[in-house]
Parts: structure tokens; C-alpha cells; sequence
């Protein structure tokens, strides 16, 4: 009797928690426990992980309000880390250096993220039902057309554009001198040699999350998960279902404009022309891994997924490489996150929309 | 009982159900003077590249017909069909009974991925289109497992041609010395200067013939049907979910044929790239031609196929000439290729919410003249 209800009750741990979320975090487990035994640092890898999930989380954090206004999950992401991108280029043009051109990059971004947003809410209010699939194809025409436009905008500062034609953005931007570690720096704690842990990034990951948190128990926030689980019901409610959903996409694309902006601040480059192409794809996964599904999620989602994914990825190619001598990192990332991607989406419950 | 429309109003939506292809026509217009290449070398060029990608681009009709919208899981038969190409330039198999070897070994791979790819869809009912396009991405995944680790390790590959250094794995080019252009090469004729594959296009024309006939078939007809309503179709008693995978299947083995026939006139594989675009592509040529989600034949097939590609062979030029950086015109066609899917998926979605209004108006004319 007893043990019955011990498997009932694991099998419910289980479905709540859903199979491929356990299995990746074992797995995860286990690379941290065989680390020392290959002659991994844990201190170093557990920095290495905080330090990326710092630099992703915010753009993980973009997916959560799209998916609650019910416009799935934001293929679209590189629209945002386009705003994001002109906002850090204008920021050099202005050449201001020091932690100030990492505020003016934030202040100029947030104008491109509003128009493009509310552009690209118009769109997908005119296509409900086939959000996912325009979405990333917005994404991909976007970047494409600012390949275009990097080359043509007259950008001026010497160390961004390209030194012999005197035109053109350079392919990757060195952002040290203006902004490079800004967030990472700040009262950043060292434990050990190996072990620091980037504060400042994670405060200013936390701040925005809070934001979100707290505007999702506002009356707009609930009138947003409303439209997200019922839009029939929250339009006999007095909603204005388009308006709600344009607002959701402002504000994704505004977070994926900020998440770019941490991003570039740790990475230590602006990566423009096809950078941007992929970025969606693993924000997309690591908010899944995290439990969300196509029309839910929640902060505490954003930061289980991220830290999962990141995790994984920066752990299986130290581990794998001194456990085989082979990197084969790259594929568990391409199988793991399209894999989660897959289940996400295949989910019955969801399947009607 | 329809609704009347005025001239004015047929030619607008004459206008507004071929926006892509008017768009094409109006790009090629402008960019062939500017790119200054004669009209021979264009026909010529334009001829290369309809029987390169005309059979791959064919392979998409399918689903459309049973209402599964664009394959973007093609992929899966083109890594089959390259993986078939592997082992044929590791036994050194040339010429024509090479492409069959290879096509042979592909069959059933694409049949089993599109198999699995069918089942995957079937569970997303509604999405299929995104669903298929991350299946793509994953099985590149489990394809670089097994090539690039999986080859020569545990698959036994013997050439070192075709084996990294390290012992396993295969290389990031493979030359296909042997097959190239063996079937292009079997017939040629040159009409007015232009050297024409007739092989290739009667290889091409067999593959339209099997397709119209098949939409005539018993299993074409449930395929149209399942397209059109599922529920209609199971309460007439077709088996649903099965039909929407044979045609997955169907699709994905001609795909793998498509990607053979695809390397054989190009010459080298490149072995971790080459499918990843090759779904892109193919399907923003579809589009360009006029067809839809909802519906695509092979007209729309030849007409994609010489407008898309006249795009992408003037650009560069075209874009050196305007500007004075070839680099531009190559942006500017990925960023046509994007942006036609795009407008083309926007263009569905507002079109078959505007039909479901029409229907709706129909419907009440109706009711007016019967009161």
C-alpha cells in the first residue's frame, strides 16, 4: 500500500516535472560528478556556467512574454537582438567610452526594440495560429536585411568599420575600452582562483526578471496570461485581445534587445551580419529544458532552463573531451536542444489551438 | 451562388494571389541590365539550374497536396541521399551505376526517416510546418553522430579519401569525381549554343508524369482529401494518419533522389553543409512560382525555379555594378530568399482568414435570396 503510493506519487513528481527535464538534469549531475575524476575543475566549470548563464538569461527571459499572450515561442528573437545590435553600434559611433556607452547603448536600443516590436506584433496579431513559423522566418529576413545595412549605414568609428575600404561594418566588434565587462565587474565576488562569480550580471538579470514577475501580477499582466490561455474568454471579458498581444511582443523584443546587450558586455564582441542568425534556437530550447511549454512559462522556468542548458554546454566538452578525446559537444547540443524543441512541440495538450 | 466582382476588383486579386512572382518578375527586370551578362550565358546558366534543382523542388508537392504545407523536413532525404553517396565513393563505384547504387541505399533511409518524420508530424497536427523544420535540425545532429563519429569507426569506410586524418569521420568535401555529371553528360544537345542534359530532363519529366498521375490515384485522391478537412476524411473512412505519412515518405524519398541528382551535376558534397540549405532553397523556389501553403504544381515548380534562380545568378553582379561590392548583391538574395517565405507564410495565414470572411458572406447572400 504504502509503496504504492510512494510510485504513485514519484510518477507524479515525474509528469509534473516531465521526463526529458529529469533526464537532462541527471545528466548534467553526472558530468559534475565525474569532472574531478577527469581532471575538470569544478570551480572553474561551475564559474564557466554561471558566467554563460549570466550572458543568455535575459534572452531566455524574452521568450516569457510572448508565451504568455499566447504568440508562442519567439522564433523571432534575432528582431530584438537586432534593435539590441544598433543600439550597442550607435553607442560606439557616439564614443563615449566607459560603463556610460553601455547605458547609452540600453537608451538607444530601446527606441528600434519599440518600433520593430510593435511592427512585428502587427504581423503576428494578422496570422494567429502560424505565430512559430513566421516568427523564425521574420527573423531570418531580418537579419538578412541588416547584412545589407551594415554595410551601407554610415557608420564612422575607426574601430569598428573595416580599415581598408573605410565603410562597412566589421564582421565582429571589439567592445573593450567601452563596455566590455561592465555588469561581470560589478561587485563581482572570487571565492577561489578558479571560482568568481559574476554578480553584477546575475543582479541585473534578476532585476529584469522581477520586473517581468512583478508586471505579470499587475491588472495588464493578467489580462495577458488571459489572453495567452483563452482568447475567446478574455475577449467576452472586455479585453483587447490585439493590443495585449502587440504589447507582448514589444516587450519580448525589448528583452532580447538587453539580453544581447549582457551579452556582448561578457562576451567581449558585437557579432553582427549572420550572427544573430541562430540565437533563437537555444533560448527557445533552454526555456523549455526549464519546463515551459508552448503557451506557458514562468521565471522560474527562465532560470532552471537556462542554467540546465548552459550547464550542459559548458560541461559536456570539458568532461567528453578528457573522458574520449573527442568533442562531440557540438551534436549532444544540436540533438538536446532541437530535441526539447521537438517534445515541446508534439505535446497533445497543446497541439490545440 | 457567388459574389459578383467588377474588373477592377478580378485584376486585384489576379494581383494579390501572385504577389511573389510579379515582385520576382519586377526584380529580374531590374536586375539583368544592371548585371550586363548576355542572354545566352543567362539561358544557359538558367538551363543548368532547372535540371540541378527541378526533381528536389518536385519532392515538396506532395505534402502540399495532403495539406501538410511546406516539407521542411526534405533534409531528411537529402542526408539520406548523401549518405548514399558516401558509400558509393568509398567502393568506387562510378558513372550511372553509381547514382542507382546510391539511390538504392538511400530508399530505405528515407523511408525510415520518413516514417519517424510522419509519426513526429502526426502528434503536431496544426504546426506542421515549424515541427518540420526543427526535425531537420535535429536529425543533423544524429546525422554528424554518425558520419562524423560514426564513419569509419563503427561503419566501416575504407578510402582514405574520404577519412579525416584522425582515423574516423568523414571528410568536410567529398569529391565526386566519379559520378560527376555522368548523367547530365549521357545526352547533351546543344540547342542555339545552349547545351541542354536531355537525360536529366526526361529523368525530371518522368518524375512531373508520376506525380500527376498519382494525384489521379485512389491514395492521391484521400491525400487531396485529408488536405482538405481531416475530420471529412476519417468519417469517409480514409486512414488519416497513415496518408499523411505515406506522402512524408513519398516526399522524402524523392528528395533523396533529388539531393543525388542535385550533387551529381554540382561534383563535390559538402559533407556537413550541403542539406542544411538545400531545404531553404528549394522551397523559397516553390514559392517564387506561385504556390501557396495550401496549394503548389509543377507549374509553379519550372516558373520558381527560372526566376528564382535568374535572381540569384544576377545579384552579385548586379549588386558589384550599383554599388561597387559584390558582397551586397549576396546579402540581398539570401535576403530575398528569406523574405519571400516570409511574405509568402504571411500572405497564407491573411489570405485564409480573408476566404473564411468571403465564405461567411456567401453564406449570408445565400440566406438573403432564400428569405
Amino acid at each position: 500500500m504504502n509503496t504504492e503510493k510512494l510510485t504513485s506519487s514519484v510518477k507524479g513528481l515525474v509528469k509534473s516535472f516531465g521526463l526529458p527535464r529529469i533526464i537532462i538534469a541527471l545528466f548534467l549531475l553526472v558530468l559534475f560528478i565525474l569532472a574531478p575524476f577527469v581532471g575538470v575543475n569544478v570551480g572553474t566549470s561551475l564559474s564557466d556556467t554561471l558566467n554563460r548563464f549570466g550572458m543568455n538569461a535575459v534572452m531566455v527571459l524574452a521568450m516569457v512574454p510572448m508565451i504568455h499572450s499566447g504568440c508562442g515561442l519567439n522564433f523571432g528573437l534575432p528582431l530584438g537582438i537586432i534593435a539590441g545590435l544598433l543600439g550597442a553600434t550607435i553607442s560606439l559611433q557616439v564614443n563615449i567610452p566607459g560603463p556610460t556607452s553601455f547605458l547609452l547603448a540600453m537608451l538607444f536600443a530601446t527606441p528600434f526594440a519599440v518600433i520593430l516590436g510593435w511592427g512585428y506584433g502587427q504581423l503576428l496579431n494578422r496570422v494567429k495560429g502560424g505565430e512559430m513559423m513566421i516568427a523564425t522566418y521574420v527573423g531570418f529576413s531580418s537579419v538578412a536585411f541588416m547584412c545589407i545595412m551594415w554595410l551601407l549605414l554610415p557608420f564612422s568609428n575607426p574601430t569598428m568599420v573595416w580599415g581598408y575600404s573605410g565603410s562597412g561594418l566589421r564582421t565582429t566588434i571589439s567592445v573593450e575600452g567601452y563596455y566590455l565587462h561592465v555588469l561581470n565587474d560589478l561587485l563581482s565576488i572570487r571565492l577561489s582562483d578558479h571560482l568568481l562569480i559574476p554578480t553584477g550580471m546575475i543582479l541585473f538579470f534578476a532585476l529584469l526578471a522581477f520586473i517581468i514577475w512583478a508586471f505579470l501580477h499587475t491588472k495588464t499582466g493578467t489580462a495577458m496570461t488571459a489572453v495567452g490561455s483563452n482568447p475567446v474568454f478574455a475577449r467576452a471579458s472586455g479585453i483587447n485581445v490585439d493590443k495585449v498581444r502587440t504589447l507582448s511582443v514589444v516587450m519580448s523584443t525589448w528583452l532580447g534587445a538587453m539580453g544581447i546587450l549582457v551579452y556582448q558586455q561578457s562576451f567581449g564582441f558585437i557579432q553582427l551580419y549572420m550572427g544573430p542568425f541562430y540565437m533563437a534556437l537555444p533560448a527557445v530550447s533552454a526555456i523549455l529544458i526549464g519546463g515551459a511549454s508552448v503557451n506557458k512559462a514562468s521565471i522560474l522556468n527562465v532560470v532552471v532552463g537556462t542554467f540546465l542548458f548552459q550547464g550542459i554546454v559548458t560541461m559536456t566538452p570539458s568532461v567528453m573531451n578528457s573522458m574520449i578525446h573527442t568533442d562531440m559537444s557540438e551534436v549532444i547540443r544540436i540533438v538536446v536542444s532541437n530535441g526539447m524543441i521537438l517534445y515541446a512541440l508534439t505535446r497533445k495538450t497543446e497541439a490545440v489551438r | 451562388m457567388t459574389l459578383h466582382m467588377t474588373k477592377t476588383q478580378k485584376v486585384l486579386r489576379f494581383m494579390g494571389n501572385n504577389t511573389v512572382p510579379i515582385l520576382f518578375l519586377i526584380i529580374c527586370a531590374f536586375g539583368i541590365p544592371l548585371s550586363g551578362y548576355s542572354a545566352n550565358y543567362l539561358v544557359s546558366e538558367v538551363v543548368v539550374r532547372i535540371a540541378r534543382n527541378s526533381f528536389l523542388i518536385v519532392s515538396l508537392l506532395i505534402p502540399i497536396l495532403a495539406g501538410m504545407g511546406l516539407n521542411f523536413g526534405m533534409t531528411l532525404g537529402a542526408m539520406a541521399g548523401q549518405i548514399g553517396l558516401i558509400f558509393i565513393s568509398d567502393w568506387g563505384i562510378a558513372g550511372i551505376p553509381g547514382i542507382l547504387l546510391a539511390m538504392i541505399i538511400s530508399t530505405p533511409i528515407s523511408i525510415l526517416l520518413g516514417w519517424w518524420c510522419g509519426k513526429i508530424l502526426n502528434l503536431a497536427k496544426g504546426r506542421e510546418m515549424v515541427t518540420s523544420y526543427i526535425i531537420g535540425f535535429f536529425m543533423n545532429g544524429i546525422y554528424q553522430l554518425i558520419v562524423l563519429y560514426g564513419m569509419g569507426a563503427i561503419i566501416p569506410i575504407r578510402s582514405n579519401a574520404l577519412v579525416l586524418p584522425r582515423g574516423y569521420g568523414i571528410r568536410n568535401t567529398v569529391n565526386l569525381i566519379g559520378i560527376r555529371k555522368s548523367l547530365d553528360n549521357l545526352l547533351t544537345v546543344r540547342i542555339f549554343g545552349v547545351p541542354v542534359p536531355l537525360v536529366t530532363f526526361a529523368v525530371i519529366a518522368l518524375l512531373c508524369i508520376f506525380v500527376l498521375w498519382f494525384k489521379k490515384t485512389k491514395l492521391g485522391q484521400d491525400m487531396r482529401a485529408v488536405g482538405q478537412d481531416m475530420e471529412v476524411a476519417r468519417a469517409a473512412g480514409i486512414r488519416v494518419e497513415h496518408t499523411r505519412i505515406v506522402s512524408i515518405v513519398i516526399s522524402t524519398v524523392f528528395a533523396g533522389y533529388g539531393m543525388i541528382l542535385y550533387l551529381q551535376n554540382i561534383g563535390t558534397l559538402n559533407t556537413y553543409n550541403s542539406h542544411m540549405q538545400i531545404g531553404m532553397f528549394s522551397v523559397a523556389a516553390l514559392l517564387v512560382g506561385g504556390a501557396t501553403v495550401a496549394k503548389a504544381n509543377i507549374r509553379n515548380v519550372f516558373l520558381g525555379v527560372i526566376l528564382f534562380h535568374l535572381m540569384f545568378i544576377v545579384s552579385p553582379m548586379a549588386g558589384k555594378n550599383l554599388i561597387g561590392q559584390a558582397q551586397l548583391g549576396e546579402y540581398f538574395r539570401v535576403f530575398v530568399s528569406y523574405g519571400v517565405i516570409t511574405i509568402s507564410l504571411v500572405l497564407y495565414e491573411v489570405r485564409k482568414k480573408r476566404d473564411q470572411g468571403l465564405a461567411g458572406l456567401v453564406l449570408a447572400a445565400e440566406q438573403e435570396e432564400t428569405v
